[in-house]
C-alpha cells in the first residue's frame, strides 16, 4: 500500500520540472559544500562533482537525459543572462584593460591556435577517429560557438559540447597548480590564460578567486570565440 | 533589481539580432556583453543595481554549467571507445594552452612595468 503511494508520487514527481531542478540545486550546493571545506582546492571543482552525482543518480533511476533536462533548463537558460553580465566586470578594469590591449589580443590569439592545433594533433597521433579530432579542435571555446565550428569543420556539434564541459573543467582544476608552477603571479595573466583555455567553467573558478583575474577570463573567453571562429575554419581550408 | 534584470535581457536579444543580422561568427550572450560594455562606457558609470544583479549570476556561474556537464552520459559509449586520444589530447592541450597564454601575458606585463620604471624613474 504504501510502496504503491510511494511509486505514484515518484511518477507524479519525476515527470515534473521541480524534481529535476531542485536536484541539480541540492547537487550543486553539496559540491560547493565539498569544494569550501577543502579550501577551495582546484581540483575538488563543485561542477565536476555535481555531475558525477548526478549522472550516478539519473543512471541509477534510469532517467533519460531529455526528461533530466526538461527541469535543469531553467538554471541552463541564466548561462545566456550571465555572459552578458560579464560585461560588468569587464567595466570595472577597463582602465587596465586597455593599457595592455595588443598583450591581450597577441596572447589570446596565440592561445586559441595552440588550444585547436595541440587538440587535433593529439587525437590524431594518439590514433583516434578523424570525427574526433575535428569534433575536439575548438574545445576551449565557449559552447554555443564551438558547436557551431565543430559542424562547419564536420565534427559532431554534441560531441563537442561534451568535450567543451569537460575542457573547462580541466583548465579549471589544473590551471591554477600549474600556474603557480610556473610562477605566473600576475592576477591578468592568471585570469586571461584561463579563460582563453578553459572559457565560462575557468571563468567561473576565476571570479571565485579574484576580481581582475575574472575580468580578463571572461574578456578571454569572448575574444577566444571570435578569434578560433575566424581562423579555425580558415587554417582548415588552407590545409586542404 | 528587476529593471536591472531586464536590461540584461534586451542586451542579449538586442545581442542576438546583432548577431543574425551582421552574421558576425559569435554567440548572441557574447554580442550582448559587447553591448552592455559598450552603453556602459558610453553612459561614463555602473548603475548600483545592475552591478547587485550582475554579480549575483556571476557569483553562481559554475552552476549554469551543470545541465551541459550532465549531456556527458549521451556520449559515454563513444568517449569509452577513445577514451586514450581523447583524455591525452584534452589534458596536454589544455595544460599547453594555460601555460603559453599565461607567460606570454606575463612576459608582456614584465615588459611593459620595466619600460614604465625606467621612464617614471629618469
Amino acid at each position: 500500500m504504501i510502496s504503491g503511494n510511494l511509486s505514484e508520487i515518484w511518477v507524479y514527481l519525476s515527470a515534473s520540472p521541480l524534481l529535476h531542478l531542485t536536484l541539480t540545486l541540492v547537487a550543486y550546493q553539496a559540491g560547493i559544500w565539498v569544494y569550501r571545506r577543502g579550501g577551495l582546492n582546484p581540483l575538488l571543482n563543485p561542477v565536476l562533482l555535481a555531475v558525477c552525482v548526478l549522472v550516478g543518480a539519473l543512471t541509477l533511476t534510469g532517467t533519460s537525459y531529455s526528461t533530466y533536462f526538461g527541469g535543469a533548463q531553467f538554471v541552463h537558460f541564466l548561462l545566456g543572462p550571465a555572459t552578458v553580465a560579464l560585461a560588468i566586470p569587464l567595466f570595472r578594469q577597463f582602465d587596465r584593460v586597455k593599457r595592455s590591449a595588443l598583450a591581450i589580443l597577441t596572447s589570446v590569439i596565440t592561445g586559441s591556435l595552440t588550444a585547436s592545433i595541440s587538440a587535433f594533433a593529439l587525437v590524431k597521433l594518439l590514433g583516434g577517429s578523424a570525427v574526433t579530432a575535428l569534433s575536439i579542435a575548438p574545445k576551449s571555446v565557449t559552447a554555443p560557438v564551438a558547436m557551431g565550428i565543430s559542424e562547419q569543420l564536420g565534427g559532431l556539434p554534441s560531441l563537442t559540447a561534451v568535450l567543451v564541459i569537460l575542457t573547462g573543467i580541466l583548465g579549471a582544476m589544473l590551471g591554477p597548480p600549474l600556474m603557480t608552477l610556473l610562477g605566473i603571479k600576475d592576477w591578468s595573466a592568471r585570469g586571461l590564460a584561463i579563460g582563453t583555455a578553459s572559457h565560462g567553467i575557468g571563468t567561473a573558478r576565476a571570479l571565485q578567486v579574484n576580481e581582475v583575474a575574472g575580468a580578463f577570463a571572461g574578456l578571454a573567453m569572448g575574444l577566444n570565440a571570435l578569434a578560433t571562429a575566424i581562423l579555425l575554419p580558415l587554417l582548415w581550408r588552407l590545409m586542404h | 533589481m528587476l529593471d536591472a534584470l531586464t536590461l540584461i535581457l534586451c542586451c542579449q536579444l538586442a545581442g542576438e539580432l546583432l548577431v543574425t543580422a551582421t552574421g558576425l561568427p559569435i554567440p548572441g550572450p557574447v554580442g550582448g556583453m559587447a553591448l552592455l560594455f559598450a552603453g556602459l562606457v558610453i553612459r561614463g558609470g555602473l548603475p548600483g543595481d545592475l552591478a547587485t544583479v550582475a554579480d549575483a549570476l556571476l557569483g553562481n556561474l559554475s552552476l549554469l554549467f551543470v545541465p551541459a556537464g550532465v549531456g556527458v552520459m549521451l556520449h559515454l559509449g563513444l568517449l569509452e571507445a577513445e577514451i586514450v586520444p581523447i583524455s591525452v589530447a584534452l589534458i596536454v592541450s589544455t595544460l599547453i594552452t594555460i601555460a603559453v597564454t599565461a607567460l606570454m601575458m606575463q612576459w608582456f606585463n614584465q615588459r611593459g612595468s620595466e619600460t614604465g620604471d625606467t621612464e617614471g624613474g629618469r
